[in-house]
């Protein structure tokens, strides 16, 4: 039998496992089944990639696999939990890099044909963006360089140039599809500068889209490479890897209530407060907290990017059960875009190992929350912001929050007065009903806990 | 002609897409990304063609080109199952709890 034959239907194979598998994602108790079958698809596509016509020194091959299994399987071992965002960036990124790889080898290959070379160029510039977009990306998330938006005048222009650069030089290298002339070079110099350039401007509070948007385009560059070099299954896992991404981006901006334009291009600044703030911030000690929290029958923990950069979790767990063993029930209720990446606390409590019933979504809290006898908002600021429903000129006007403002009582857990990443104040501070907590969130919770104990 | 057809799967590959997806809970986009990492993995399939040709064709540098997507699909593929994995083991029910 044809070997390439039997290539081709180990591919649909593989498709079918990278589908059940994303299918078995739909809850977390089939979820790593999922992962498992989808792993089995990547095996049985590997192994029909090493079959395919004119490989005949499988040297590079296995040099290349060893260095990517050694630094992908350390990478995943020992990643922390809290940096998951980063881990994802630089995932996104090597996928960009490898498809940009395959796009710029391709074109040694390559059978001059305007249709083969549109899709070079498109593994090229989308491989591109992705790589250096996904490095800024990874920066500002490990705070290597500064997490803020970067804008300067005549941005847009500058990004204009470049696309009109790249429109141009694209044009002739599909003209003359060489690997040596100028045009591929200008084609992969601006795309490398197109990805700093688009997320430069893009500030750390907006860092889920960002990723969802760069996770989407490795998934498109793999598929501009499966086009490329003529691969069903490239296309096939490269437009599911998109699609995800692509919903993941349009979750995050509904959270936010922006368009993703809006959030690729305006730079969210901090803009002047159209109302003031009038009322008075009530701080109490771990010992008020603990009278308050001893004598609630339900109770809501609110997390945010804060618990991560605190590494509460554990902590937050620990008080959680004595509250349930105390008789409360106990919820943990996690905004969409808490965190800097979707999911991001859900992954952090679970390592805390917080049963996946009690994480409860935004839509499932807020008609109940004014039976939360307690809400203990964790390094969460503009997720709870009150002014994001009541005050039109606020900047954050519309997003959908979790009204903890409207829970019998709200903790605040919280560093300093200092606004959140978005420099928009926060009234849900001066309510009648809330409390501060000041300093560490994990020092304060573990005052709460030993309160406890006494 | 062939052009069509591998039109016609990313089509309906992307429609799959979009209808999987949306069923997946937010609980667990986390992992779905690192996952979704993984699979766009599948370059290393295209990558062991550059990495493995023949000499005749194509330029020594196209090879080692080939062999760096090979390293870094590799690191995508790897990597990415591990960490979802390592993370879906974590989320547990509360009767899986003991």
């Amino acid at each position: 039998m044809d070997i390439q034959l039997l290539a081709n239907l180990a591919y649909v194979v593989s498709a079918v496992l990278f589908i059940f598998g994303l299918k078995r994602l739909g809850s977390p108790a089939t979820a790593r089944q999922g992962n498992m079958l989808s792993s089995i698809g990547m095996l049985i596509a590997v192994i029909a990639g090493l079959t395919a016509e004119g490989i005949v020194d499988f040297k590079l091959i296995a040099a290349g696999m060893i260095v990517g299994i050694v630094i992908g399987a350390l990478a995943a071992r020992l990643i922390s939990m809290t940096s998951m965002p980063e881990m994802v960036a630089l995932f996104n990124g090597s996928g960009g890099a490898a498809s940009l790889l395959v796009g710029w080898a391709a074109l040694y290959a390559s059978d001059g044909s305007v249709f083969t070379s549109v899709t070079i160029i498109l593994a090229i510039l989308i491989g591109g963006i992705t790589l250096t977009g996904s490095l800024i990306a990874y920066g500002k998330l490990s705070e290597v360089i500064g997490s803020g938006a970067v804008v300067f005048n005549g941005q847009r222009i500058v990004n204009s140039l470049i696309l009109l650069g790249l429109f141009y030089s694209g044009y002739m290298l599909c003209m003359d599809p060489n690997p040596e002339s100028v045009w591929f070079w200008a084609v992969l110099g601006l795309s490398l500068l197109l990805g700093i350039m688009a997320v430069i401007p893009i500030g750390g509070a907006d860092m889920p889209v960002v990723i969802s948007l760069l996770n989407s385009y490795s998934g498109i560059a793999a598929c501009a490479a499966g086009f490329a070099i003529n691969n069903n299954i490239l296309i096939v896992a490269g437009s599911l890897v998109g699609a995800s991404g692509i919903i993941l981006t349009n979750i995050m901006c509904k959270a936010m209530n922006r368009s993703l334009a809006n959030v690729l291009f305006s730079g969210f600044g901090a803009v002047k407060q159209a109302k003031a703030i009038e009322g008075e911030v009530k701080p109490i000690s771990a010992q008020d907290a603990y009278y308050i929290l001893e004598a609630a029958t339900n109770v809501c923990f609110v997390p945010g990017y804060g618990m991560a950069v605190a590494q509460a979790q554990h902590v937050v767990k620990e008080l959680g059960e004595i509250l349930e063993k105390n008789g409360a029930e106990v919820s943990y209720a996690i905004h969409p875009v808490a965190g800097r990446m979707p999911g991001h606390m859900n992954v952090l409590l679970a390592e805390a190992d917080v049963p996946y019933e009690q994480l409860v979504e935004m839509d499932e809290i807020n008609p109940r929350i004014e039976n939360v006898d307690v809400a203990i908002v964790i390094g969460a600021n503009d997720v709870v912001n009150p002014s994001a429903r009541e005050d039109e000129g606020s900047p954050i006007y519309g997003m959908p929050i979790i009204n903890v403002d409207q829970a019998k009582t709200v903790f605040v857990l919280k560093r300093s007065m200092a606004s959140g990443f978005s420099g928009v104040d926060n009234p849900l501070f001066f309510g009648e009903n809330t409390r501060m907590l000041f300093g560490d969130a994990k020092e304060s919770i573990a005052g709460v806990i030993s309160e406890f104990s006494k | 002609m062939e052009i069509v057809f591998l039109i016609f799967i990313l089509v309906l590959s992307i429609f799959l897409g979009f209808e999987l997806i949306s069923k997946v809970p937010a609980t667990l986009h986390t992992p779905l990304m690192s996952g979704a990492n993984a699979i766009s993995g599948i370059t290393l399939a295209g990558a062991f063609i550059s990495a493995g040709a023949a000499m005749t064709v194509d330029s020594e540098f196209a090879k080692y080109l080939g062999t760096a997507a090979v390293a870094f699909a590799t690191v995508n593929v790897v990597g990415g199952y591990l960490v979802t994995d390592r993370m879906l083991a974590m989320f547990k029910s509360k009767k899986g709890r003991s």
